[in-house]
């Protein structure tokens, strides 16, 4: 049994306009202790859909999956009620935007206790004596005194760090981060890696993480999923995904790295991400590849096999080569 | 290599807090003493961790903000605070790019209107269908569509924003370019689209870049020369090759481990900085970045190294790479 499993998970948004895709049929299975990172351009959806599985959409959303399972449960089928008690506990995640996602009325101490008096039996002292440890490791120097700070007196990195605590008080099975470490310097988010990769070590946490950087992709996961148009493209080991993209979106994406780059202009990805209104009918991705024939342009791709990384694509990647295969 | 357009000497601004209750107060060395050239067609970056003085840094060199002390000096023109207001061209000669492409941007006006408003401010002189023709102009440089002249903000992906706010700059034609994370707000490919224009618009004026960043991988594709700063002052400086290649300074080689590389088959071994970036309230005494350096000795917390070692700078009693 996978910890999580998510099976053709699909999510629109109803908006003035008619009903907006936002996630369309994604799989995802994740085992204990995986480190996994979401990859994509923005807007993608790759936060609306981990949002989705968390039951953290509003009601405009509207949220379909053949099969949505964490540690042996429906997610599909329980309550509200039912799915809040796993919900910060078992699985916790840490938002994209940690300044609004703390209470601006109470202090972080009282925030973290809150959640260990919530979903633990703890002690009030035991409680106290938690926070500071997690405080501590987070890298929040002079952790007890710390405690009584209210949001606004932290400073943007800070406050992120405060989440994370918060976001590990339960030791969770399962972690999502949503971009943890976007308002911290290098110096900080190395360390901040480190304390995630090694809890994934000693409790055998699973991390999904949801990235811009490849830098920390790279650093930091053992798979990878890549997402475009709020499809899932692509799924690769992450060794093989850096050397050998079975995605022409892939490969265009991680050849514009600066790192990689050769001459005085980096490669671009020509034309925008579609929108609402310009989806093209056949493969999302065609108006833009620099492969796409007649057939991406009429007919929507399937998954290619395993080895090619399940790649949506008519004509997958192989050594930068496309190797014409049908849909397994 | 052509002549320096700006010289700073000494560059220092120190800001005065009120701290407590009992009207005491603090001064915060946010920049204190930077000295560097900027030379046409060339780029020098600013790296260096958040709350360090790059931006302050930007703001002097623009105009926007008066040093404490030291000089700079365009053209070989000392400036004076006032100067900027005195002299239109003089101001016109330094224009800034912003991080955020989305607040930059006046919604309520078109991309046309924009891009006309620096000369309608600056440039009275330029009549009405002459500014048009150069705002037209500028929309094709950084490659957007004619179409687009008539189009608000909002209607534009952040990259297309991102080069409307290049565009603007442009307008006045400096001579010299400040772009505080002009591409921190991007998506990779798109990042990759306002890298390769700035690239190309630097060739065809020969603009001198001063290019802040905390991304290391972006400032080792695009910067000639680089500036690396610890709690408002230069601790680290030198071609990109000398700094990157064989950094001097403890605190480079630290920064430089910790940003993480996009290459999984080689994970390094990070060196661990113990402590916190201390505040610039409250600067250490000796080195500032004695109390995270792993080589600090009684020197360092006692005496602040001076800058040494010629066209590549660093600040430091007990330097990586050869002794001295
Ligand atoms: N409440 C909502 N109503 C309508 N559309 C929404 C809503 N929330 C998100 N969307 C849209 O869904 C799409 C996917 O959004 P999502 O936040 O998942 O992107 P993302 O991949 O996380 O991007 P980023 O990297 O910028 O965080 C976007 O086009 C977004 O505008
Ligand atoms: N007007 C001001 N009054 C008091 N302190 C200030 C003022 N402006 C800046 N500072 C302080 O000076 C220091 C340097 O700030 P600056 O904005 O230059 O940093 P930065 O290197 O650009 O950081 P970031 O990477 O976060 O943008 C900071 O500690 C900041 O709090
Ligand atoms: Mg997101
Ligand atoms: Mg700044």
């Amino acid at each position: 049994m996978s910890l999580l499993e998510i099976k053709n998970l699909t999510v629109e948004f109803r908006t003035a306009n008619g009903p907006f895709r936002a996630v369309d049929s994604v799989d995802m299975t994740v085992e204990a202790g995986d480190l996994r990172a979401i990859v994509g351009e923005s807007g993608s959806g790759k936060s609306v859909s981990m949002l989705a599985m968390m039951g953290l959409l509003p009601w405009t959303a509207n949220i379909t999956a053949d099969k949505m399972e964490f540690d042996g449960q429906d997610l599909l089928k329980m309550s509200a009620r039912d799915r809040r008690k796993i919900i910060g506990k078992d699985v916790s995640m840490i938002f994209q935007e940690p300044m609004s996602s703390l209470n601006p009325c109470y202090t972080v101490g009282r925030q973290i206790k809150e959640v260990l008096r919530q979903h633990t039996p703890l002690t009030r002292s035991e409680r106290q004596a938690r926070a500071v440890e997690l405080m501590d490791q987070v890298g929040i120097p002079d952790p007890a005194k710390r405690l009584s700070a209210f949001p606004h007196q932290l400073s943007g990195g800070m406050s992120q760090r405060v989440m994370i605590a918060m976001a590990l008080a339960c030791k969770p099975k399962l972690l999502i981060a949503d971009e943890p470490t976007t308002a911290l310097d290098v110096t900080i988010q190395a360390q901040i890696l480190d304390l995630l990769i090694d809890l994934q070590k000693t409790e055998g946490m699973a991390l999904i993480l949801i990235t811009h950087d490849m830098g920390v992709v790279a650093e930091t996961v053992d798979r990878v999923s890549v997402q475009y148009a709020g499809q899932r493209v692509e799924e690769q080991e992450v060794n093989a995904l850096f050397t050998d993209p079975h995605h022409p979106y892939t490969a265009a994406l991680l050849a514009a790295l600066p790192e990689r780059a050769t001459g005085k202009h980096l490669p671009t990805i020509a034309g925008v991400v579609p929108g609402q209104f310009d989806r093209p009918k056949g493969c999302l991705f065609s108006p833009r590849c620099a492969f796409a024939d007649d057939l991406c342009h009429s007919t929507q791709p399937g998954k290619a096999s395993a080895d090619l990384g399940e790649a949506l694509c008519h004509h997958p990647l192989k050594n930068g080569q496309p190797v014409s295969e049908e849909p397994a | 290599m052509s002549a320096p357009i700006l010289t700073a000497q000494n560059l220092c601004r120190h800001f005065e807090v009120k701290t407590g209750l009992f009207g005491g107060s603090h001064t915060v060395r946010a920049l204190d003493g930077a000295s560097f050239d900027l030379v046409p067609g060339r780029t020098l970056a600013v790296v260096g961790e958040s709350g360090c003085g790059k931006s302050t840094l930007a703001n002097l060199v623009t105009m926007i903000d008066t040093p404490t002390s030291g000089s700079f000096a365009i053209d070989g023109k000392d400036i004076q605070p006032g100067d900027e207001l005195r002299d239109k061209k003089l101001r016109a000669k330094v224009q800034i790019v912003f991080q955020n492409p989305y607040g930059s941007l006046n919604p309520r006006q078109t991309i046309g209107k924009i891009l006309m408003e620096p000369l309608l401010l600056n440039r009275p002189d330029i009549p009405a269908d002459e500014r048009e023709k150069r705002a037209r102009e500028m929309v094709e440089l950084v490659g957007l569509r004619p179409e687009h002249f008539n189009r608000y903000p909002h209607m534009f992906s952040g990259g297309q924003r991102q080069r409307i706010a290049v565009a603007r700059a442009l307008m006045l034609e400096p001579e010299i370019l400040v772009l505080d994370e002009p591409v921190s707000a991007l998506d990779l490919s798109i990042q990759s689209q306002v890298l390769n224009l700035l690239t190309d618009l630097q060739d065809k004026f020969n603009l001198a870049y001063l290019f802040i960043s905390h991304d290391l991988s972006v400032v080792r594709h695009f910067a000639d020369d680089v500036i690396v700063m610890y709690l408002g002052k230069p601790v680290e400086q030198g071609s990109k090759e000398q700094v990157f290649n064989a950094p001097r300074h403890p605190y480079t080689k630290a920064l430089m481990s910790a940003t993480p590389m996009a290459d999984p088959a080689n994970r390094v071994e990070r060196i661990k900085l113990e402590g916190e970036l201390p505040s610039p309230l409250n600067v250490p005494v000796g080195c500032a970045f004695n109390p995270r350096c792993w080589k600090a000795t009684d020197q360092c917390r006692a005496e602040r190294p001076p800058m040494s070692g010629g066209d590549h700078g660093f600040a430091c009693f007990h330097p990586e790479g050869p002794e001295q």
